[in-house]
């Protein structure tokens, strides 16, 4: 491998990072309103470019050309710092993600548990952006935002905790790496593992929906309730660094889901594992996580708890239970199963 | 009451919802006492597209109003359209050619799912859901397109006249009318899987915004509402008119009284409809769409006329009373959604934000017909 | 128990049901009109503003200047003028100006004249900055159409 000065090697990853989220965040708005219309039998953005590809450079264009309104009343300060607090972490937390084997810009032992401190960091943004606003709509949806961000953080962590029994690490890459080979070793699919693994994967994934303010999860911003929720005083790029880091959130999820389930970097046949499979992965589930905003309606806070605390925390409790059980059992099972053949 | 809204020495504060807000549809404004995020209190405020339309009526002659009855529920426009020639034919004792009223009964069905399509569209869209909407939308531009072939516009037809109708429908219309109705049929199990099962949908509306028979009754809500909350009335069977006795078709009621019983309620009568507009066609009698001679200038005997019918919010009661001229001496309007909104103070006390809008959405609200 | 799992396997399935609706309607062709494009033909009864009708040999208006549209118009939009010149029977129009931007296009107007004067355009493409753009001078746009 050749080598490279270890700060220029996180220039590098900085530059790079901030770019992929926001190309990302761009395109992926455009992706988002194509799927929504085809969903929806229409064609979506079309007229800026061949297919409306040149739409997202003309939106941020005119977002940054806007006046970043500050309405009297609101706290300056945390109307200012507010935005960031959203974007920042996330970017942070690009940081341990594998892209591939080699390209990740630090290779950290405990890479889960830094995104999940920067993911908790994340929904101080969006209180203080609410309550900044001095807006009673932004109010109500900051607060909405923290509770709902709680009651899904349990669930999470709980899975969370059952993935690290399984792995013996928090080392993403290693985690990618045990997955290598074939299809059945993705640990969706590992059922020696656990019975529950692929229903664990399934509240991962509703959880970092949830986590993310995505439909039908959306009481942050229910547009049909509160207008724009906690960005409804937000102008020009104040709105857009909420939007990059709404995506960028997305895209970590989604990330997170692919490396502790869907094996990373991993091909399915094991042949030519990469980034691009990385990739690949993951824009299948942020097309899902589209799919679904566009199906459902969106739930209240009640609902939300509701699922939360009947179902997915129960679920996931009897899933730990389910591992730890297996951990113990699976080896004597094995052995005895050997020894009988 | 809950509990939460009634600790009164609670702080609480007001939030104006509109009259610019996603979910009032238009220029309505609710003032709500707000604690947290349940009501103690909400005020519907009126009068920000108030058009002076009864008082148009008075200075205008009984032909020049026609247009105004268009702009009232411009989505439901025909069956106001309805009420007023009804009225007047009333006050001059015009006779309708049979084929006349079988085609207002057909365009006024079809005026009906159009907008209970709309409604449907809509009301998801409160609730969060942007998909349904544009398939709603796109079943009702065939609507549109039928209507405007035999009306010649889209939204505030002008199409019925003292007597009769402004022009005869075509072969073209009737294909067309039994080709739309084959493909709704075929795609009402989609809106029935795609929303009405919807585990999320059910959990918003089922046990939600209770309104008892009682309530509705105390604030005269009609229509949906009313057949909501397990009271059956229906203009169409209790006061029939035009040629409905003629045709068979249920008044769908439930009695849970919750914002999803009003959804089925809109959802069954958009089957209803459909049955009621292929019977018409199989019945359409051939005929003169307007009687032998309507008097050029209308001058109504001097008196006092009511007459109602059954627009798709409920009953639109039209009472004209005349001098003799030939202008109205009064003219009242009894618009549906007026009562409707008005029980919504006293139904949204004690209720969550997002469920009151749910509450709100399922009285299928459209402005300037409250406002007139 | 029960009711508990059936609940929790019937709200999933409806879910993984609307799904199912959605990318089926994904894949299939989309059914709007590319509007700027592409146009729509609006039907043989489609009623527009108001046009007045020329005569098929002379070009000249069929109105005889009788005021009933003007007078039927709910709005007052149509203002009209004539004059009988010397010898001739029938008044000649001189000018009839319609105020769109109060028009209902009710069609009481067309309905009244008993002359066949009048009809409806099929144009809707109507939209401006301008208010003034909207009062037309239906004579000239008649002598303007026969040339
Ligand atoms: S269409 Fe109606 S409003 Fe318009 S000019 Fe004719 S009569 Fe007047
Ligand atoms: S009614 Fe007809 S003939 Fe009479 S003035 Fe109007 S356009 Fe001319």
């Amino acid at each position: 491998m050749m080598f490279i000065p270890e700060p220029l090697r996180l220039l590098a990853f900085v530059v790079g990072i901030i770019a992929f989220i926001a190309l990302n965040a761009a395109y992926l708005v455009w992706l988002e309103r194509k799927v929504a219309g085809h969903i929806q039998r229409r064609i979506g953005p079309k007229e800026v470019g061949p297919f409306g590809l040149l739409q997202p450079l003309a939106d941020g264009l005119k977002l940054m050309s806007k006046q970043l309104l500050v309405p009297k009343g609101v706290d300056p300060y945390l109307f200012k710092v507010a935005p960031l607090l959203v974007l920042v972490p996330a970017v942070m937390s690009f940081v341990t993600i594998p892209f591939s084997e080699n390209l990740v810009a630090r290779n950290i032992d405990i890479g889960l548990l830094v995104i999940f401190a920067f993911a908790s960091v994340n929904v101080m943004g969006l209180l203080l952006g609410g309550w900044g606003s001095a807006n009673k709509y932004a109010v109500i949806s900051a607060a909405r935002c923290v509770s709902q961000n709680v009651a899904y953080e349990i669930p999470m962590l709980i899975t969370v905790i059952t993935m690290i029994m399984v792995t013996h690490t928090m080392n993403l890459n290693e985690i990618v790496m045990q997955q290598d080979g074939s299809l059945l070793n993705w640990y969706i699919f590992r059922l020696s593992a656990s019975p529950l693994m692929p229903v664990a994967f399934l509240i991962f994934f509703t959880c970092s929906l949830a986590e993310t303010n995505r439909a039908p999860f959306d009481l942050g911003e229910a547009e049909s309730e509160l207008i724009a929720g906690y960005h409804t005083e937000y102008s020009g790029m104040g709105f857009g660094v909420f939007f990059m880091g709404e995506y960028a959130n997305i895209i970590i999820g989604c990330s997170l889901a692919t490396i502790l389930f869907l094996g990373g970097w991993q091909c399915p046949l094991g042949l030519y594992p990469g980034w691009w499979w990385f990739l690949a992965k993951v824009y299948l589930l942020i097309f899902c996580v589209m799919w679904i905003r566009w199906t459902y309606p969106r739930t209240t806070l009640w609902g939300l708890l509701n699922l939360s605390w009947k179902y997915l925390i129960p679920i996931s409790l009897v899933n730990l239970l389910l591992t730890g059980a297996m951990i113990k059992l699976w080896p004597l099972l094995k052995t005895f199963l050997m020894g009988a053949s | 009451m809950s509990d939460l809204a009634r600790s009164q020495n609670q702080e609480t504060f007001v939030l104006n919802l509109g009259p610019q807000h996603p979910a009032t549809h238009g220029v309505l404004r609710v003032k709500l006492t707000m604690d947290g995020e349940y009501i103690v209190e909400a005020e519907p405020v009126l009068g920000y597209i108030h058009r002076m339309h009864e008082k148009m009526g008075e200075n205008r002659t009984w032909a020049q109003f026609m247009p105004n009855t268009a702009r009232l529920d411009y989505l439901g426009a025909l069956s106001y359209n309805h009420g007023y020639v009804k009225v007047v034919e009333q006050a001059m004792g015009i006779e309708v050619p049979e084929r006349a009223e079988y085609i207002r009964v057909i365009t006024v069905e079809l005026n009906r799912i159009a907008s209970h399509l709309l409604w449907f569209g809509a009301f998801v869209l409160d609730l969060g859901g942007f998909t349904p909407l544009l398939y709603a939308f796109d079943d009702r531009e065939h609507i549109l397109d039928l209507l405007e072939s035999v009306t010649g516009a889209r939204l505030t037809f002008c199409y019925f006249r003292f007597g009769g109708l402004y022009n005869d429908i075509d072969d073209d219309f009737v294909t067309g009318s039994r080709a739309f109705i084959k493909r709704l049929r075929k795609r009402m199990p989609d809106y029935h899987n795609l929303v009405t099962k919807n585990i999320i949908l059910i959990t918003r509306l089922k046990d939600i915004g209770i309104l008892p028979g009682e309530m509705c009754r105390k604030y005269g809500a009609t229509g949906p509402v009313l057949r909501g909350s397990g009271v059956d009335y229906d203009v169409r069977k209790n006061e029939p008119y035009s040629v409905y006795p003629e045709l068979d078709f249920d008044v769908p009621v439930y009695s849970e009284c919750d914002s999803m019983a009003r959804y089925m309620v809109r959802m069954d009568e958009m089957e209803q409809s459909m049955r009621i507009i292929e019977q018409a066609l199989d019945k359409l009698p051939a005929g003169p769409i307007m009687p032998e001679k309507v008097p050029k200038i209308l001058k109504p005997e001097p008196g006092d006329y009511y007459s109602a019918v059954e627009a798709p919010r409920g009953t639109f009661g039209i009472r004209v009373v005349s001098d003799g001229t030939n202008k109205a001496y009064r003219l009242k309007l009894r618009s549906p959604t007026f009562s409707n909104l008005s029980l919504f103070g006293e139904a949204s006390q004690g209720m969550l934000l997002a469920d009151a809008l749910a509450l709100m959405g399922s009285l299928d609200l459209v402005i300037p017909e409250i406002d007139r | 128990m029960g009711e508990y799992f059936k609940e929790l396997f019937g709200g999933t399935k409806s879910l993984v049901v609307g799904l199912g609706i959605t990318i089926k309607h994904m894949v299939k062709p989309v059914v709007t009109l590319q509007y700027p494009h592409e146009s729509l033909k609006m039907s043989a009864r489609f009623r527009g503003h108001i046009e007045l009708l020329g005569d098929e040999e002379t070009g000249a208006s069929k109105c005889v200047v009788c005021g009933m549209c003007q007078r039927a118009c709910p709005s007052g939009c149509i203002a009209l003028a004539g004059e009988k010149p010397e010898g001739a029977k029938k008044k000649v129009l001189t000018s009839y100006v319609l105020d769109f931007t109060k028009c209902s296009l009710c069609g009481q107007c067309v309905e009244s004249c008993k002359f066949g004067a009048i009809t409806f355009s099929k144009e809707y493409n109507l939209a401006g900055p301008r208010k003034e753009a909207y009062i037309f001078d239906l004579k000239k746009r008649l002598e303007e159409r026969s040339g």
